[in-house]
Order: C-alpha cells, then sequence, then structure tokens
C-alpha cells in the first residue's frame, strides 16, 4: 500500500461553476494538482478557497465543470472509490465524547472495511503507523477531549492517515493552534509528503507558512485563481497587495530562504515614510 | 509505509499492537459491561415472572418457561407473565436502539424519540384512534404507528434545509412534539370519561395485559430491524465525526441518514405500539451504556440497558403499592426526569447546546 501508484494518482478541476443553494458563487476554475507535491491554497476570507477544496474532495458538488480523479469524473465514482484515493480532513470534524485516540484514528479505516467490519491485521497496522507517524502513540488510549489543541490536531491528521490515501487534502488545520502546534502540524505534513511521497493539498491563512511549506501555492481572490506556481516565482509585493488588499513587501525569509511577507499597516506605512523623506 | 512505520510496523506484529491493544481493552469493558447486563437482565426477569399475587417458586417458573410445572404455574407463567415480561423486553430493546441512533445521529442527547415528538405522534393518533373512532387494541397500535412515522416525515421535512442539521432536528421535533401533545390534550378534553381513562392509561405506557400477540408483533419488528441497523452501524459509527468527515470517509451520509432515521422510528413506533410511550426509555437508554462502557456509541449495550430498564421499572410498578399496579411509565418517568434536569442544568452552564 506504500508503492509508487501514490504518486500517480492526480486531481484536477476543471471549469468548476460552484456555489451553495442556488447562487452560483464562482466561476470557471480549473486547477491541477501536482502528484506527490504539496500544494497550498490562499487567499483572503471568503475568496472561495475552502469551496474549491470542498468540490476537490466531493463534499459538493460542482454545478458546472468536473472534478478528475485519476481522469474519471468523481462523481461517477461510487463514494468508497473515492474514499480509498482521496482523504479529506474537513474544518471542523467532531469527536464524539469520551471517545479514544485510538478508536477516533481507527474510525479512518472505514473505506476498507467490508459488510461485516471486520478489523484485519492491515488496519491494525495502518492504526499503528498512523498513530507513529503523528507521534500520538502514546496517546493512543487517551479520551480525545483530554488532548490539547495541537494533539487533537495530530489525531486527526492520524485518522486522515489511517485512511492509507495517496492524496490528502486538509481544511486549515493550522486554524485555532498556537504558534509552536502550527509548525508542528505543517512539519509533520512535510513528513507525510517526503516519507511517503503523499500529495497534500491545504488551506492556509498564513502566507508565510505557505510559502515556505509549498511545493506550489495558489493564490484565490474572490472566487478566481489569480495565480499559481511555485511560491518563489509568484509571490511579489504587486501578487500580496492585489490578493490580500494589503500594502506589503516582501524579503527573504532568513531561515527557508523562501519569500517572507511583511505586511505594511496603516501606521507604519506612515513611519517609514517620513523616515525616508 | 517507509522508515519509522515499518520499524513500528514489524516491530508490533501479532505480539503487541498498541491500537490492537486498546481495542482489546475496550471490546473487554463492553464484554463485561454487556455481560453484568445480561445477568441483571435474566434475574430480573425471572424475578417479575415469580413475584405477583401469586407468587410462583422461581424453579417453577424455569420449569415452567420450559414446559414443565404444574397447571397452575404453568397458567401463570406461561399465558400471563411471560408474555407481559417478553413484551418488557422487546419493547426496552427497541425504545433502547431508536434512543441510540437519534441521540448519534443528532449528536445531541436531547434527541430521542420521546423528547422530538416521535412517542408524542404515536401517542396523538392512538387518542385519536381511542377516542374518536373506538378502535380494537390492534388497529390503536398500528395508529400509532402511523402517528410515529407521519410526525418523523413532519420533522424531517420542516427541518430540511438543502440537507438536515442535528440541531434543528431536534429544536423542530420540540415543536413538534408540543404541537401533538396539544392535539392529545384536545382530544381527551372531548372524551368521553371511559375513553379518556383508557387513553391515559395508553399514555403513560403500561405492560398491563400484553398477550403473546404482542410478543411477536416485537419479535418480528426486532428480527426485522435489527439486522437493518447491523448494516448500518458502522456508517453511523463515521457520521459522527460529521457530515463533511463522514462524506470524506465514504459514507453515503443523506442515504444512509434517512435509513437510520426509518429504522430508530420504526424501533419506537413498534414499541410504542405495544406499550404505549415508555417515557424515557430511549432517553436514558444510550447514555447509561456509553458511560459504563466509555464507547462513544455503544449502540448494542444500548439496546441491554434498556431492557433491564423496562423490566427492572414493570418490577417496581407492579409490585411498589401492590396490589394496586402502577404503568410503568410512571416508574421511567421518575427515574428519567433528574436525568433530564440534569442535562438541561449542564447543557446550559456548558452553553453547548446539548
Amino acid at each position: 500500500m506504500s508503492k509508487s501508484p501514490r504518486l500517480t494518482t492526480t486531481l484536477r478541476g476543471e471549469d468548476l461553476s460552484l456555489g451553495y443553494g442556488k447562487a452560483e458563487v464562482f466561476a470557471d476554475l480549473s486547477v491541477s494538482i501536482a502528484p506527490g507535491k504539496v500544494t497550498v491554497i490562499v487567499g483572503p476570507n471568503a475568496c472561495g478557497k475552502s469551496t474549491l477544496l470542498r468540490a476537490l474532495a466531493r463534499l459538493l458538488k460542482p454545478m458546472h465543470g468536473s472534478v478528475l480523479l485519476d481522469g474519471t469524473s468523481i462523481h461517477r465514482l461510487s463514494t468508497r472509490d473515492v474514499a480509498t484515493k482521496l482523504g479529506i480532513l474537513p474544518q471542523a470534524p467532531i469527536a464524539p465524547e469520551g471517545i479514544t485516540v485510538a478508536d477516533l484514528v481507527g474510525r479512518g479505516r472505514y473505506p476498507h472495511q467490508g459488510w461485516f467490519r471486520t478489523w484485519t491485521a492491515q488496519d491494525r497496522l495502518a492504526v499503528d503507523g498512523a498513530l507513529d507517524a503523528t507521534g500520538t502513540l502514546d496517546l493512543a488510549d487517551r479520551p480525545v477531549d483530554e488532548l490539547s489543541g495541537g494533539q487533537r490536531q495530530r489525531v486527526w491528521i492520524a485518522m486522515a492517515l489511517a485512511q492509507g490515501t495517496p492524496l490528502m487534502l486538509l481544511d486549515e488545520p493550522t486554524t485555532f493552534l498556537d504558534l509552536a502546534h502550527q509548525v508542528e502540524v505543517l512539519d509533520l505534513l512535510v513528513d507525510l509528503n517526503q516519507r511517503e511521497g503523499r500529495t497534500i493539498v491545504l488551506v492556509l491563512h498564513d502566507l508565510n507558512h505557505a510559502c515556505r511549506y509549498a511545493h506550489h501555492l495558489v493564490a484565490m481572490r474572490g472566487g478566481t485563481i489569480v495565480a499559481e506556481g511555485a511560491p518563489d516565482d509568484i509571490v511579489t509585493a504587486e501578487l500580496v497587495t492585489d490578493v490580500f488588499g494589503v500594502p506589503c513587501r516582501v524579503i527573504t525569509d532568513p531561515v527557508s530562504g523562501t519569500p517572507m511577507v511583511v505586511p505594511i499597516g496603516r501606521h507604519l506605512h506612515v513611519a517609514t515614510e517620513a523616515e525616508r523623506t | 509505509m517507509t522508515a519509522a512505520a515499518t520499524t513500528t510496523t514489524t516491530t508490533t506484529t501479532v505480539v503487541d499492537s498498541v491500537s490492537g491493544a486498546v481495542r482489546r481493552q475496550a471490546l473487554g469493558r463492553t464484554t463485561l459491561v454487556c455481560g453484568v447486563l445480561s445477568a441483571v437482565l435474566v434475574a430480573a426477569f425471572c424475578v417479575s415472572i415469580s413475584v405477583g399475587d401469586f407468587t410462583v417458586p422461581l424453579d417453577d417458573v424455569i420449569a415452567a418457561i420450559f414446559g414443565g410445572g404444574s397447571e397452575d404455574a404453568a397458567f401463570i407463567v406461561r399465558t400471563l407473565r411471560l408474555p407481559r415480561a417478553l413484551t418488557g423486553v422487546l419493547v426496552g430493546v427497541a425504545f433502547g436502539l431508536s434512543g441510540a441512533i437519534f441521540q448519534a445521529l443528532a449528536r445531541n442527547p436531547l434527541a430521542s424519540p420521546d423528547i422530538i415528538g416521535i412517542d408524542a405522534g404515536a401517542g396523538a393518533a392512538a387518542v385519536f384512534c381511542i377516542v374518536v373512532l373506538d378502535t380494537t387494541a390492534a388497529i390503536t397500535a398500528g395508529g400509532a404507528l402511523g402517528g410515529a412515522l407521519v410526525a418523523a416525515l413532519a420533522i424531517y421535512l420542516l427541518a430540511w434545509k438543502s440537507g438536515v442539521s442535528p440541531y434543528r432536528l431536534v429544536l423542530v421535533g420540540i415543536g413538534v412534539a408540543a404541537v401533538l401533545t396539544a392535539v392529545t390534550q384536545f382530544l381527551l378534553t372531548r372524551a368521553e370519561i371511559f375513553e379518556a381513562q383508557r387513553a391515559v392509561v395508553w399514555l403513560t405506557g403500561s405492560l398491563n395485559g400484553r398477550g403473546w400477540d404482542d410478543v411477536r408483533t416485537g419479535l418480528v419488528a426486532v428480527v426485522v430491524l435489527v439486522p437493518a441497523l447491523a448494516l448500518l452501524v458502522g456508517s453511523l459509527r463515521t457520521m459522527q465525526l460529521g457530515d463533511d468527515a463522514a462524506k470524506g470517509l465514504g459514507v453515503r451520509v443523506e442515504r444512509d441518514r434517512l435509513l437510520l432515521v426509518f429504522v430508530a422510528v420504526a424501533f419506537a413506533a413498534m414499541a410504542t405500539a405495544a406499550a404505549g410511550p415508555i417515557i424515557f426509555v430511549a432517553f436514558v437508554g444510550a447514555p447509561i451504556a456509553r458511560r459504563l462502557t466509555h464507547d462513544p456509541l455503544a449502540m448494542w449495550t444500548s439496546a441491554l440497558v434498556g431492557a433491564v430498564v423496562v423490566v427492572l421499572s414493570d418490577l417496581v410498578a407492579r409490585r411498589l403499592f401492590a396490589p394496586t399496579e402502577l404503568p410503568v411509565g410512571v416508574v421511567t418517568g421518575v427515574v428519567g426526569a433528574p436525568y433530564l434536569l440534569w442535562l438541561l442544568a449542564r447543557t446550559n452552564r456548558a452553553g453547548r447546546g446539548g
């Protein structure tokens, strides 16, 4: 289950028109997810990044266009087939009261189980592997309610891992976490990408994290994709100002060498101008 | 899997799998709880058959159940008390499962058929049958079943807004329950005194005078519905993680939810038809089971808890003020009401909407 086929699973959205209810919110989105890479979708609030991710994960049916998983329209595949290739960690999953870590992670095995849900050695190995990879092995018998935010997020990622899909989509996995836990979660995702070659698609709020961790960046604004490419190639002060509507400067991240965005607030802006003159 | 994962998989294999150990522990606990509950159920079952205006010694009870014993004992056990006790078990199982399904679907402990209007639907229909149509018991039971299904459909449609949000389901359900209770009250005020009395006894929930017909109805329902539920329980377990997570794991959420609602309504309707809306059995069954087993779903344990609650409550109801018998619903009401108050108080304090 860990062999090279992972790298060949492809996911593409073609001419997607998306919306909720009857209202079309976004039109003509096309996006291609690079296999074996980390793709990060960024943009201001309500720009449609979560909507796009939901459509790619088959949680939202597009009004027009299609999402192709390995070349086949995702809505023609059975739910279970999709679930063995593509895992999604939604923004607010619910941990039932009192559930243990091992139980929660084990539920990621659902798409691999038959009618009688017998628990096979393969299930056991997948769950142990997922716990191990996320550093939650020693939490296995703890109730999820008692964990810290960062631990809980790692447990959810372990659940998505146990699903054993070559593609993992995560909707804002770092929101509500403090800085240390944000970095911890992002490092973990990079580990998964590097060690196991999983394709990872993330929606992130923090542009600097996005620049640092993405191989491929997708910048959205108002329901359209404004730019996409490697962070080094596309992140400029003009782009960020255009996408987020905030003046900024882009410098080189002293640690990673990737672009780093420094926003200029209204007050600071005045101050620096004054200094210059 | 590579690197770290491989080392774990090789070292853990059969000897010591971490997740396997937690799983075994959980399974062990559930098995123990179910064992104890079964023992309690069997004991309560035998005692409730043994005691009464004519006490039949326990060994005669067992002999009579298996076809032996004296003629008197055989009559009392096989014709009077055994069907009543069996109906109690079946009704308890049905209410317990119905409550567990609803509460898991709605992710809310308030979502039980006796609170969100399913039982109220059955009750209103049954009272209509008794008071207006003056029907026989069998037709009243059928009417109750229809009423439960109609109430469920109404709640589902009223709560529908491009999918059914669990929270809206509970709120709409409580509203529907209020309306249906008002209908029942209206019918009762218009009724003749004798019919009103019959209706009130039925509404309180009683196992008095249950015969083999009731057992058969209950048994057929359980035999049909339990396998259906067994096929759906995996989806339900996954749906507890939220709709999006469940869809991502390959559950056909809307379809399975509709099927589960149907199974849960059918359980509640069947139980209500057999014994009236014995209040709070569905409501307390699953929470007790979850607390005992530490399993967040505890489906089958809920069935056992439901059966124990009904059989024990009926025993208390029959013997507490003997020779006067109380309807079993009085006892379950007294037990369940404090739990409801506690739950509401806790919900208020924690602001968690259930």
